[in-house]
């Protein structure tokens, strides 16, 4: 327990560390400046900082509700010859690693969305702000699904083990008093789970913010802001995968850590929301 | 499908909640005043010669050689008999035979068991209960049911009673409605200062009534009771007891119990049930012994099974 406080400040401590040249250099201001050039040797996060939110929060969007229908799924309808096999291919999808993924994402997904989905999606729904434009093989939509692909079997097999914890004569109570099925799992056994449920889309949550290497792989790495969803970006975690190694000033090296030190101030922020949430509905429903 | 009119009878409530009110003073510190109580109550119905208490009164439930099965294991099997309406009416029976099981098909929570199929016919009302076209979620509202050990949800109290009248879309004088079900389970004056606490707070006892209160919000035409004070102690065991003796003016009620006493008495019915081996697969499965007025079976039993086990608990 001391040992892993240890370590956890050190690597805090380091970390903040080398930032500090660009932490001195720009201050606050790194948070909300644009530009990313290391010629003038000028970094700024805002576009960064976006494209990590943005790809996470529509990957979260799309995946709660995807994992939690699989969950309920396998915890409600599926028959009991269908449970196991199912349950282990989601499983499954969670262990590919994420290179793998990003891999795919190059050969299969990008050049599908750009023949396919995008054109589709520019034609159909490009009255919308932001999905106007031009498809490509790479960019904000392929990162956005691969993140999806990541998250839903961490978000599915929490809800499941959560769902399947639900007593099962709590369920018998409800249906006995004349609940459908529906009407059960919506006022039963998703509020009983709830608080786990929003903690493990936490968890997907984090899990989107910090993942670099198949986002890098697939959204093109742009040094320009995207106009629309199909255009190249970049995420913080994958430009600092993607750049520290050939970082051509130390400035930019800093500018790098200091990312990192964004990124743990998320992952902090996000995991302290979670907790405040958790027990607050607890508290709300008087479990222990 | 039938309906039954409830207007009325929440307000006859209250004087029958008086009536029973000295009975749980009666009983704290008498240990043996439960036997008692049972023997005295048998002896009365000794008495009453002439009438069965099922004269004149419609059937509600008619049971035509139903036979369950849990994935082609049969569990009970050939069970003929009538279930009248406003007697209470107790399954007695060893472990295993299956008045679980029986009493489940009655309001098709079997449906819910992944292999649970029931053969031959039950009507309710005289409309057959599995035939096309009937709502399996409609017959859970109007045949409500309290489980074995005390379920409530983890909300609130008043939330526990109103689960079900939002649901069914009941939500008119929403609180009249609460309040009227928590006064008939006997249990208003007791949380009536805590509506908003959660029900996880109440003691055993106060939970099972909670799920009897659950069950009447919805206005049901008939109780089904598994063992509902199996879990509880003595005080708290009489006062369900106590309940159900007011209830059945209002309600039909079917109840399970392990314990004699307890179904000499609440039980103006009884049907026993025993365990018996196939004679050529060998197979055990529950069957219906014998069913009548409760003191004809605890009294003159008909069938020796049932002398055996009733005088090897009773006497
Ligand atoms: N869900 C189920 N799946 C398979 N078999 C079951 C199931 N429920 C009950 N059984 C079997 O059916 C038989 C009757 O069980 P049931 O629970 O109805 O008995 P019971 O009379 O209620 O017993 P007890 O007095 O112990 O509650 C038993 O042999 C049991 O193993
Ligand atoms: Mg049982």
């Amino acid at each position: 327990m001391l040992v892993l406080a240890l370590v956890m400040v050190l690597l805090v401590w380091n970390v903040v560390d080398q930032a500090r040249p660009s932490i001195s250099e720009f201050g606050v201001g790194f948070l909300t400046g644009t530009e990313w050039n290391a010629v003038t040797d000028k970094f700024g996060a805002l576009d960064l900082i976006c494209g990590t939110l943005a790809t996470s929060l529509i990957a979260l969007l799309i995946a709660v509700p995807i994992a939690i229908a699989i969950a309920l799924f396998l915890t409600e309808l599926a028959p009991a010859v269908l449970r196991t096999p199912v349950g282990m291919l989601v499983e499954l999808l969670a262990a590919i690693p994420s290179v793998v993924l990003g891999l795919w994402g190059i050969v299969v997904m990008g050049p599908f969305l750009n023949d396919h989905v995008e054109p589709w999606m520019i034609s159909h729904l490009g009255f919308i702000p932001f999905l106007d434009g031009y498809p490509s093989p790479v960019g904000l939509l392929p990162a956005c699904l691969i993140l999806t692909i990541m998250i839903v079997p961490i978000v599915a097999s929490i809800s499941r083990e959560l769902l399947s914890s639900v007593p099962s004569d709590l369920k018998a109570g409800a249906m006995a008093l004349g609940a459908t099925r529906w009407e059960m799992v919506r006022r039963v056994a998703l509020p009983q789970v709830g608080a786990g449920l929003v903690a493990g889309t936490m968890l997907g949550f984090a899990r989107a913010v910090g993942e670099a290497i198949a986002v890098t792989q697939v959204i093109g790495g742009s040094l320009v802001r995207p106009q629309n969803l199909y255009a190249p970006a970049d995420t913080m975690a994958g430009r600092l995968a993607a750049q520290y190694s050939g970082a051509a000033t130390a400035l930019q090296k800093a500018s790098l850590a200091y990312l990192a030190v964004i990124l743990l101030v998320i992952s902090l922020i996000t995991n302290l929301i979670a907790n405040l949430i958790v027990r607050r509905m607890r508290r709300r429903l008087g479990t222990p | 499908m039938h309906t039954n009119d409830k207007s009325g009878i929440i307000d006859s409530m209250s004087d029958d909640v008086s009536q029973s009110e000295s009975t749980e003073a009666d009983v704290v510190g008498e240990p043996g005043l439960a036997l008692a109580r049972s023997q005295a109550k048998l002896a009365e119905m000794a008495g009453q010669h002439g009438d069965s208490p099922q004269s004149g009164r419609r059937v509600v439930f008619g049971l035509e050689d139903v036979s369950v099965s849990y994935s082609g294991m049969v569990a009970i099997r050939d069970v003929a008999f009538d279930i009248h309406e406003n007697l209470a009416t107790a399954f007695i029976g060893p472990s295993g035979c299956g008045k679980t099981t029986l009493l489940r098909s009655m309001n098709r929570m079997n449906d819910l068991i992944q292999g649970a199929e029931v053969a031959g016919r039950i009507t309710y009302h005289g409309q057959d209960l599995f035939g096309a076209g009937v709502d399996a979620v409609e017959v859970r509202r109007r045949i409500g049911m309290v489980f074995q050990r005390p379920n409530p949800f983890p909300k609130s109290i008043y939330d526990n009673v109103a689960f079900g009248l939002r649901i069914h879309g009941m939500k008119d004088n929403l609180s009249d409605r609460v309040e009227q079900a928590l006064r008939h389970a006997a249990l208003w004056d007791e949380v009536k200062d805590r509506l908003k606490h959660s029900a996880l707070s109440l003691s055993g006892g106060q939970q099972q009534r909670l799920c009897i209160a659950r069950a009447l919000a919805i206005e049901p035409d008939v109780i089904l009771m598994d063992e509902p004070a199996s879990a509880l102690d003595p005080v708290a065991t009489l006062a369900i007891e106590d309940l159900v003796g007011v209830l059945k003016n209002d309600y039909t009620i079917v109840i399970v119990t392990h314990n004699m006493q307890q179904a000499a008495r609440v039980a103006d019915m009884t049907a026993f049930f025993s365990v018996d081996a196939d004679e050529k697969t060998g197979n055990r499965s529950g069957v219906l012994v014998e069913s009548g007025p409760t003191s004809d079976l605890f009294i003159r039993p008909s069938d020796p099974r049932t002398e055996a086990y009733v005088t090897g608990r009773f006497g």
